[in-house]
């Protein structure tokens, strides 16, 4: 069989996009000395056939006949050109390589049968280059080592993928008889990531079996043992010295996030911490499930493959939730270093941020996107702290019927495997996730990454639904973390299940036993049949290319049993796998931080520093990032995540409605805010559930049916003083939930994200938690956006504004965090909630918005430019606390519970009237001349401002 | 009466075949959404139908170039009935990926018996992926989906978009030859740049028509706008607002109606 070598370049008159992008990236690294670089797509097929019929293959199906020319066999570098430098980067042996897939399918459709294809990226670079550079250029730009290999110059073929067929060889890890160091030594040297105490009653285990484990054995109880998995910090037993005064929890979780969410027992709530997402009502034959993850740890590695599979594997929650919902909306909510950091600030073993950042949005984009999920709500943070440990947050909405919200799994049903094939990608996931990074994190864990590739879950998606509506299986559960250890061991919790892991389908050979396992690889769900619908499951994934194969049946015994080849490798009871994990005590401490609040200077006008806040990058525009995301797709959009007259102003939430039959919507919401954990981690905690729920109301989501999701990212929390800011955190999710009427549904956590540089120092992201909310919209024609609307219209602010500047952005900018944060009037703040809700509802509304980063004049400057349209205000109006003196406080305070809103002036009267007794004021008008004038109590203009400066201050930071 | 009716051909990565079917249920017909495997093993499948639209998606991940992998399993499997279509006289839309499959398998521009020569369709200028509004100005009279004259507001959402010519002569036969449907315009009507022009498509073309009018690729998705809350700032605009995207299936429909079911029944 003959390898053939094609090579597809761009004609030499149009741009090389791809080229001229790594170009820029080169310039941007600093080095000059580039010219040009040319880029090509490089295919290698091994097939038999002949010369001419490569010709149609390179003709017809490689290259575009009208922008590309190919060359077949290995090119040499421009002729009379000697400063090439040639570089081709080729995916690692076992990586998926989608496009190679497509190209081996559409050769047989031209009636050949390759035996394998491959491809790779060819890069051209004119100029005078050092070897050094050239090395640092296939490292920051053109390769990532994690799944990468750089070939340089003239050389020879990458070596052959072909593997070595795995034979069986039963391997055990001998643990009975291990004292103490020994067992910390297996766990350590095995990627376990156990400690002693789950190691010795791991031994206790097997002692009493009377024998030693298998190697299956262990990687299945470290797999369902793992912190990521199993949740155990947050459902430990904890002892809190809260400033001296102890408190005790028997199981976190349970005692505040949990006991919301039983307390308020709403008959709306279908499925709550029960299922891969949460499940509420709808309507009257709907429900709705929501789900969001952290794919911290591999989006680090591999930023672009892991925010990737981030939101691929997000999307299976949903869709193994119930028997499976059908997905209708992505969130994601990133948190990066600053992407202007200089290259030596960064440190070894970590990707540049603007690298991360790229790497990540690009990610999301191209899974998302070809899933056909708009993408309709997130946000994006920077700090320092986040360099080492970038968090991404990926979340997904499904909707499905009410009657299919629970599954119905029996012994005697077959375990099926559906979708991707079984790779060595991602071994070890689940319990890398549960660790500390490292420098030496991106060699040692970079079979941890999974590759991903959309339209195989995009296919195996189309199919199950399908599948379901058909009834043709018992229960679903997706292939997460922990591979098939994870999603069997969970199906078959109650009953029992065995498996024959040589049935599982493979990329390619070589893969042992254990391997198969706990891969995670992506794109795979298990579903339950019964024997009699075998045949029609195994039909219908046919009919659209998707391979359904049976590896097992669930039992009745309770045991896990593993089999290769007709031999046992693993035996497990159920009953230790799941419920064995030692349940532990943790101390936690928190003490209020000393801090004080900055003496800044007074000023007569603010308008600078309204600018420098538009351009911070927390706050200025994300458009960049948004335009990529199809956020319309389904064809569902109502609120659009940008607004205005120009489709360009941040709106506070996203409506989409899910039935194209009914005016019902659904609104999408996000709040965070980590700069105010670094003075108290609880009024952090209340802060992002309040502008949670501010953004709901702002677009006319209901009040009484708001659903909260928490996502806790936290640093290592066997250090009392970081578990103590967790403990703060989760008792503000009870109170909040409890305020609000609001029942968290789902959480996720992601703890130890803290890096050991090679110095031996450690950074340590601050105390992060996000805060999801959806909340259902009764009339979509009623959805009111933030955009100023009409000259003449009444401005009011709703809500109290303190000398609140703690935390701020205001105090960011300046070098400080202050010491008052902003807190929550747990009271007052769902009455503002529900009287804005109903004064929405019932049409007083033109445009309203919240205050959040940047307080009060970031948002009315962006009312202002989203509109079109100016204001005059002024702060004698503005409802205030009586420490709240200071202009700057007046206008860039964070204090909750704010809403500015626009009304007509024919609505003043009931507006008015709907407010009465709450702290609001009329602070403005809205005016056809285009300028931001804000005047403080004595008549002063503080900030006056065009607002085309306004806008173009806040646009630019991210005009990428 | 009889119905109108209307396939949605469906593949891996094709994702906006569920609007699409409502959209054409919505302008009057019986849509259905159709894998691409049943018309391969079953060519006969497409005479019951009136209107073929090929939807907007990734088909097979847009792996080698956007609508590639979909384009050649058209040429290779189903371009004699995908031919017979279009000779009796029936309607067949693509959109955005539908569009790319249309151009990549030769039939759009077309006439040339499913050769692509002359035009296709690459990578944005941007280099990214683009979700935005934009406007449309028809140069055409003889295409059957478009009202003449009428300028539409409409998103695209793609990374691969920007129309390129062979040549010069091609470009200027497709001119001349009335195959430009649709050219991206301000709001005004006038051509001009980023962001005007999303892509950067030569002269700022938008969409193609073949030579009889009842075949028509774009990239916008005429779909994602026949509700007045789907525009991006309806919440500024009356309750009168009229969603441009839905008169593009409603005029397939009718023609139909008008054409095809008379001839039939007559």
């Amino acid at each position: 069989m003959r390898q053939w070598r094609f090579e597809v370049f761009n004609r030499p008159s149009l741009p090389d996009v791809a080229g001229n992008g790594v170009l820029a990236d080169i310039r941007e690294l600093g080095i000059t000395t580039v010219e040009v670089v040319q880029s090509a797509r490089v295919f290698l097929i091994e097939a038999d056939f002949d010369e001419t019929f490569a010709e149609r293959v390179a003709r017809e199906l490689l290259a575009d006949p009208v922008c590309e020319q190919y060359h077949i066999g290995r090119s040499g570098p421009p002729a009379g050109l000697a400063k090439a430098t040639l570089i081709e980067v080729h995916l690692k042996s076992g990586v998926t390589d989608p496009v190679a897939e497509s190209v081996m399918a559409a050769i047989k459709d031209m009636g050949a049968t390759p035996a394998g294809v491959r491809t790779a990226r060819k890069y051209i670079l004119l100029g005078e280059i050092k070897p050094s550079q050239v090395e640092t250029i296939a490292r920051k730009i053109l390769a990532n080592d994690v799944i990468e290999d750089v070939v340089l110059g003239d050389q020879a073929e990458p070596p052959s993928p072909h593997l070595k067929p795995y034979e069986l060889n039963l391997v055990h890890w001998p643990i009975r008889d291990l004292d103490d160091a020994g067992l910390e030594a297996l766990s350590k040297g095995r990627d376990l990531f156990l400690n002693l105490v789950e190691m010795k009653t791991i031994q206790e285990y097997f002692r009493t079996l009377g024998r030693e484990p298998t190697d299956i054995e262990l990687e299945s109880i470290a797999q369902t043992w793992s912190e990521h998995c199993v949740h155990k910090t947050l459902k430990s037993q904890v002892d809190m010295d809260h400033e001296g005064q102890q408190i005790h929890f028997d199981n976190l979780l349970k005692e505040t996030v949990f006991k919301a969410t039983k307390q308020l027992d709403k008959p709306w709530c279908i499925s709550v911490f029960a299922d891969n997402a949460g499940v509420v009502e709808f309507d009257e034959e709907s429900a709705v499930c929501f789900k969001v993850e952290t794919h911290n740890h591999p989006s680090a590695l591999d930023p672009y493959g892991g925010a990737a599979t981030g939101i691929g594997g997000v999307i299976r929650d949903p869709m193994g939730t119930g028997m499976g919902a059908r997905p209708i909306a992505n969130t994601d909510i990133f948190c990066f270093g600053r992407p202007d950091k200089r290259l030596d600030e960064v440190p070894k073993g970590v990707l540049h941020p603007r690298r991360i950042m790229r790497g990540v949005v690009s990610g999301v984009r191209d899974y998302g996107n070809r899933m056909g999920i708009p993408t309709v709500n997130g946000a994006i943070y920077f700090d320092d702290r986040y360099m080492a440990n970038p968090l991404v947050y990926c979340g997904n909405i499904g909707v499905m019927d009410k009657s299919k919200a629970f599954k119905h799994q029996q012994s005697g049903n077959l375990i099926v495997v559906v979708g991707g094939r079984t790779g060595r990608d991602g071994i070890h996931g689940a319990t890398f996730s549960s660790g500390q990074m490292t420098h030496e994190h991106e060699t040692i864990f970079s079979h941890a990454v999974q590759i991903g590739n959309a339209i195989t879950e995009k296919k195996t998606l189309d199919v199950l639904l399908q599948a379901n509506e058909a009834g043709l299986y018992e229960a679903i559960t997706d292939c997460g973390a922990g591979g098939l250890s994870s999603a069997v061991g969970e199906m078959g919790e109650k009953l029992g299940a065995e498996v024959d892991l040589d049935k599982v389908p493979l990329k390619y050979t070589g893969l042992s036993y254990t391997e198969i396992w706990i891969s995670e690889a992506q794109e795979r769900m298990v579903i339950a049949v019964k024997p009699e619908n075998l045949e029609a499951v195994q039909k219908i994934f046919a009919s659209e290319n998707v391979e359904a194969t049976v590896i097992g049946r669930f039992t009745d015994d309770k045991k896990l049993r593993l089999r290769y080849n007709g031999r046992q490798v693993g035996e497990l009871d159920m009953e230790f796998l799941h419920d064995g994990v030692p349940k532990y005590r943790r101390r936690a401490s928190w003490k209020n931080p000393k801090l004080s609040e900055p003496t800044l200077p007074k000023k007569d006008n603010y308008t600078d520093d309204l600018l420098g806040l538009l351009s911070s990058y927390n706050i200025a525009s994300k458009e960049w990032v948004i335009r990529q995301y199809d956020h319309e797709v389904q064809g569902g959009s109502v609120v659009k995540p940008l607004v205005g007259v120009a489709n360009d102003g941040p709106s506070d939430a996203a409506v989409v409605q899910p039935k194209y039959t009914s005016q019902k919507g659904l609104a999408i919401s996000c709040g965070m805010n980590p700069l105010y954990g670094d003075i108290d981690p609880y009024w952090m905690a209340l802060a992002g559930i309040d502008e949670a729920v501010r953004n709901l109301i702002c677009v006319g989501g209901r009040v009484d049916r708001i659903a909260l999701l928490d996502n806790f990212c936290w640093a290592r929390c066997t250090d009392p003083e970081v578990l103590g800011s967790l403990v703060r955190a989760a008792q503000a999710c009870y109170d909040g939930a409890i305020a609000y009427q609001a029942p968290f549904i789902s959480g996720k956590d992601s703890l130890n994200n803290e890096f050991v540089c090679e110095d031996g120092s450690l950074i340590r992201i601050p105390p992060t938690l996000l805060v999801s909310a959806m909340s259902i919209v009764d009339d979509i024609d009623k959805c009111v956006t933030m955009d100023l609307k009409r000259a003449g219209n009444l401005l009011f602010v709703v809500g109290r504004t303190c000398n609140e500047l703690g935390g701020s952005h205001y105090y960011k900018e300046n070098g400080h965090t202050g010491a008052n944060v902003p807190k929550l009037d747990l009271k007052l703040a769902p009455q503002i909630a529900a009287r804005i809700a109903s004064a929405i509802a019932d049409g007083l509304v033109a445009g309203c918005h919240d205050c959040s980063e940047g307080g009060l004049a970031v948002a009315l400057a962006e009312m202002a430019f989203a509109g079109g349209l100016g204001i005059e205000a002024n702060l004698r109006r503005l409802p205030r606390s009586k420490d709240c003196s200071r202009t700057d406080a007046q206008l860039f305070s964070e204090s909750n519970s704010r809403y500015i809103v626009e009304v007509t002036p024919e609505n003043f009267d009931a507006f008015a009237k709907r407010m009465l007794n709450l702290p609001f004021g009329q602070i403005g008008t809205v005016t056809g001349t285009p300028r931001l004038l804000v005047k403080d109590d004595d008549g002063r203009k503080v900030i006056d401002a065009e607002i085309g400066v306004l806008k173009e201050a806040w646009q630019r930071t991210f005009a990428w | 009466m009889e119905q109108v009716r209307a396939i949605i051909l469906r593949a891996a990565g094709i994702n906006t075949d569920l609007e699409t079917q409502y959209t054409l249920e919505l302008a009057g017909a019986k849509a259905d959404r159709v894998h691409i495997n049943r018309l391969i093993e079953d060519k006969g499948l497409l005479d019951q139908y009136h209107i073929a639209i090929f939807p907007g998606g990734f088909s097979y991940g847009d792996d080698v170039a956007a609508g590639k992998i979909m384009a050649n399993q058209v040429v290779h499997h189903l371009a004699e009935p995908v031919q017979k279509f279009i000779d009796d006289g029936k309607l067949v839309l693509g959109i955005c990926n539908g569009f790319q499959v249309l151009v990549k398998a030769g039939i759009l521009p077309g006439g040339t018996n499913f050769r692509q020569e002359d035009v296709t369709i690459t990578n944005n200028d941007s280099g990214k992926y683009e979700d935005r509004w934009v406007y449309l100005q028809p140069q055409t009279d003889r295409c059957v989906f478009i009202e003449p004259g009428k300028r539409i507001y409409v998103p695209i959402a793609h990374g691969e978009g920007k129309l390129v010519a062979k040549s010069p002569e091609a470009l200027e036969r497709l001119k001349s030859e009335g195959h430009v449907a649709f050219k991206y315009v301000d709001a005004n009507g006038q051509e001009g740049p980023f962001p005007i022009n999303p892509n950067g498509s030569t002269e700022s073309i938008a969409g193609l028509t073949d030579k009889t009018g009842r075949v028509l690729g774009l990239m916008p998705h005429p779909e994602r706008y026949i509700r007045r809350t789907q525009h991006p700032h309806w919440s500024r605009l009356g309750k009168d607002l009229r969603p441009d995207g839905i008169e593009m299936f409603r005029r397939a429909v009718k023609y139909v109606r008008e054409n095809l079911l008379a001839s039939c029944s007559a």
